[in-house]
């Protein structure tokens, strides 16, 4: 097993030299140059120098390069040009409510898609089948950011049920040592502020894991149907054996390898999907972090928000990698 | 005594007979057989029809021009009308005629979507190509390439690309279809891969065919099926992709472009008093998505040889 770790976080080097390098050539072919793109238009001469200057732009390509990987390797991705504060600081208070936001959003589609595709199986062929099938190709159908404007419609304007901006009502202050607004409440003591998180955080985890949910139904139907065929399931059944037990021992849990292969590969939809939901429900995550970085063209965010979940992404990966050979030895030895 | 020279090959080997073309036809005429007795192929076929016929004739469906707006049709500052006689879905926030401007909208989310798809299939082709059929290293170094771009979420490398580019349509087709190439790479790739072993690409080696001519004339013909549905999905995809980024503000610079995704973001400060803005170009989306989407399914059943009966 250490073996495998080993082997599979050596082969991460060249991907993230490679991501590294993209990055590098992506700075420089902004319009304006890295100079320009990283002030903006407001760059006084001097600011602009200082720019050539740190980043070496009169120096051989090379060394530009090796300059540019020790800034990476030391998350120095320069300041925000509308805020002022340094990149990595804007990270640290808002990545944690994207990730507050996926993992709700993640738990959402799971406790649903699950039980969804696996009753979806059972009635297979009938009403309930059919449905769920139709539910789900229009839940992959969907854009993130349509669903999220009719939940906000429904649920914020029409029925007043839920809040729709942002991550805590704002006449609530509570202290944010961790930016997980969820644990920060739960440190403060807060019972009503841990109310208030949770109810802003349903209708964008809502909005953000319909598609997983989706894709996790469909694949827990394809794979329990395909499971339920097998040899063992008629052997147990034959031996007596209860339906639930048949259901829950023996059809469930070799259906789930699949299913877990499914939920590791929506890391990378949910961090694209967060982009949309958050600027949506003006959630002050990475997200809109990045689309107001867009918007104000403001490049050292852009660069430093996008190498950071990346970064994220391909660890995510490996993490879900060495899950699947925890949960199948085959992986393993391949 | 020795077989009449036609039914044999280059190399004294018989050459397939009339049956075995009929066997050919006929695995082609059961999937479109397949295709038309399944109702999901049907609805997308349909879906997808519609958004094309709506697309082209535009200039004869919309009933006013889409750019051509005019405030003062407006009741008030953030007022708007709903639908009537005149304006069937209503004006929208800067007094256009919402509907004509659903309608030019399919031409763009078409446009983009094909454009953009066949641009990321055909490059993605290529290396897939080069990386299934050349040689070992070549395949490590493209497939080493996928990997990184593959490293990044696809939005968010479409994001990047469109903000190099700057703000137009044509950064949008190509940020989706730089977003692609990886995909279809990797996809004709282990396609491909999965045929080298097979008996009619030995067959073909030990018969002294060329190995340019097995990989493009038996490999890739026979590796195809996967792409074509991979295809139909990545346009349901696009379109979605396109209006984000238009959503995001990366469509293009002309804000009287009736784009779905952008016409949607104008919306969003009116969801209160007018949510039937966000309702139309979305639902507009979701229904040419679907049809794609739909199409993609029914052809992945259509044309997997585990369904055949």
């Amino acid at each position: 097993m250490a073996r495998f770790i080993a082997r599979r976080l050596l082969q991460l080097i060249p991907i993230l030299l490679g991501l590294s390098f993209l990055l590098f050539v992506w700075v420089r072919a902004l319009p304006g140059g890295p100079e320009n793109a990283l002030l903006g238009e407001r760059g006084t001469p001097a600011q602009l120098q200082r720019i050539r200057e740190s980043y070496g732009l009169d120096e051989p390509v090379i060394v530009q390069y090796g300059k540019y990987l020790e800034r990476m390797v030391t998350f120095d991705f320069g300041s925000s040009i509308s805020s002022r504060q340094p990149v990595t600081e804007e990270i640290r208070q808002r990545f944690p409510a994207t990730v507050e936001l996926a993992l709700a959003a993640m738990f959402f589609a799971i406790v649903v898609g699950i039980p969804l595709g696996f009753l979806a199986a059972r009635h297979h062929g009938r009403w309930f089948d059919h449905t769920s099938i139709g539910l789900s190709l229009i839940g992959v159908s969907i854009p993130v950011f349509f669903l999220a404007f009719l939940l906000k419609w429904l649920f914020g304007v029409k029925l007043g049920w839920l809040p729709t901006i942002g991550r805590i009502d704002a006449t609530i202050d509570i202290e944010h040592p961790t930016y997980f607004y969820t644990v920060d409440a739960i440190v403060a003591g807060d019972w009503s502020a841990f109310v208030d998180v949770l109810k802003h955080l349903i209708l964008p985890a809502i909005a953000l894991g319909s598609i997983s949910l989706a894709i996790i139904a469909r694949i827990t139907r394809a794979s329990v149907l395909e499971v339920t065929g097998e040899d063992y399931v008629r052997t147990a059944r034959a031996k007596g054996m209860t339906r639930s037990v048949v259901e829950r021992r023996h059809i469930l849990r070799n259906a789930l390898l699949p299913i877990t292969t499914v939920i590791g590969l929506q890391v990378g939809l949910l961090l694209s999907g967060a982009v949309l939901t958050e600027t949506v429900f003006a959630w002050g995550g990475m997200g809109t972090l990045i689309s107001d970085a867009i918007f104000n063209r403001d490049y050292p965010v852009l660069q430093g928000g996008i190498l950071f979940l990346a970064v994220v992404f391909v660890l995510v990966n490996l993490a879900v990698d060495v899950l699947y050979a925890v949960l199948d030895p085959r992986i393993r030895v391949s | 005594m020795s077989a009449p020279a036609e039914i044999l090959g280059d190399a004294g080997l018989p050459i397939p007979s009339r049956d075995d073309e009929r066997k050919v036809g006929s695995l082609l005429s059961e999937a479109v057989r397949r295709l038309r007795r399944n109702p999901s192929a049907i609805v997308g076929a349909v879906l997808i029809s519609l958004f094309v016929l709506v697309a082209i004739f535009a200039p004869l469906l919309a009933p006013f021009d889409p750019r051509r707006c005019d405030v003062s049709l407006l009741p008030g500052p953030g007022q708007v009308p709903g639908p009537s006689a005149e304006h069937w879905l209503g004006l929208d926030l800067n007094g256009c005629d919402e509907l004509s401007r659903i309608i030019y909208g399919a031409r763009y989310s078409l446009l983009i979507g094909v454009v953009a798809t066949t641009i990321g299939a055909f490059f993605g082709l290529l290396l897939g190509v080069l990386a299934g059929g050349v040689g070992r290293k070549t395949d490590n170094v493209i497939m080493r390439l996928v990997d990184i771009m593959l490293s990044v979420p696809g939005l968010l490398f479409a994001i990047a690309v469109a903000a190099v580019l700057g703000r137009s349509l044509g950064s949008v087709m190509i940020a989706i279809a730089v977003v692609n190439i990886p995909l279809f790479a990797r996809l004709l790739r282990g396609s491909m891969l999965g045929q080298r072993e097979s008996d009619y690409v030995t067959a073909a080696t030990s018969l002294g065919v060329k190995k340019r001519k097995v990989v493009l004339g038996h490999v890739l013909p026979n590796s195809i099926g996967p792409v074509i549905v991979a295809a139909t999905l990545a346009l349901a995809t696009a379109i979605i992709d396109a209006a984000g980024l238009a959503f995001l503000g990366l469509g293009s610079d002309d804000p009287t472009t009736p784009e779905w995704g952008r016409m949607l973001a104008q919306t969003q400060e009116a969801l209160t008093v007018a949510p039937q803005l966000a309702l139309f170009p979305g639902v507009a989306i979701v229904l040419s998505v679907l049809g794609f989407n739909l199409l993609g399914e029914a052809l992945r059943e259509a044309l997997d040889p585990k369904l055949r009966q």
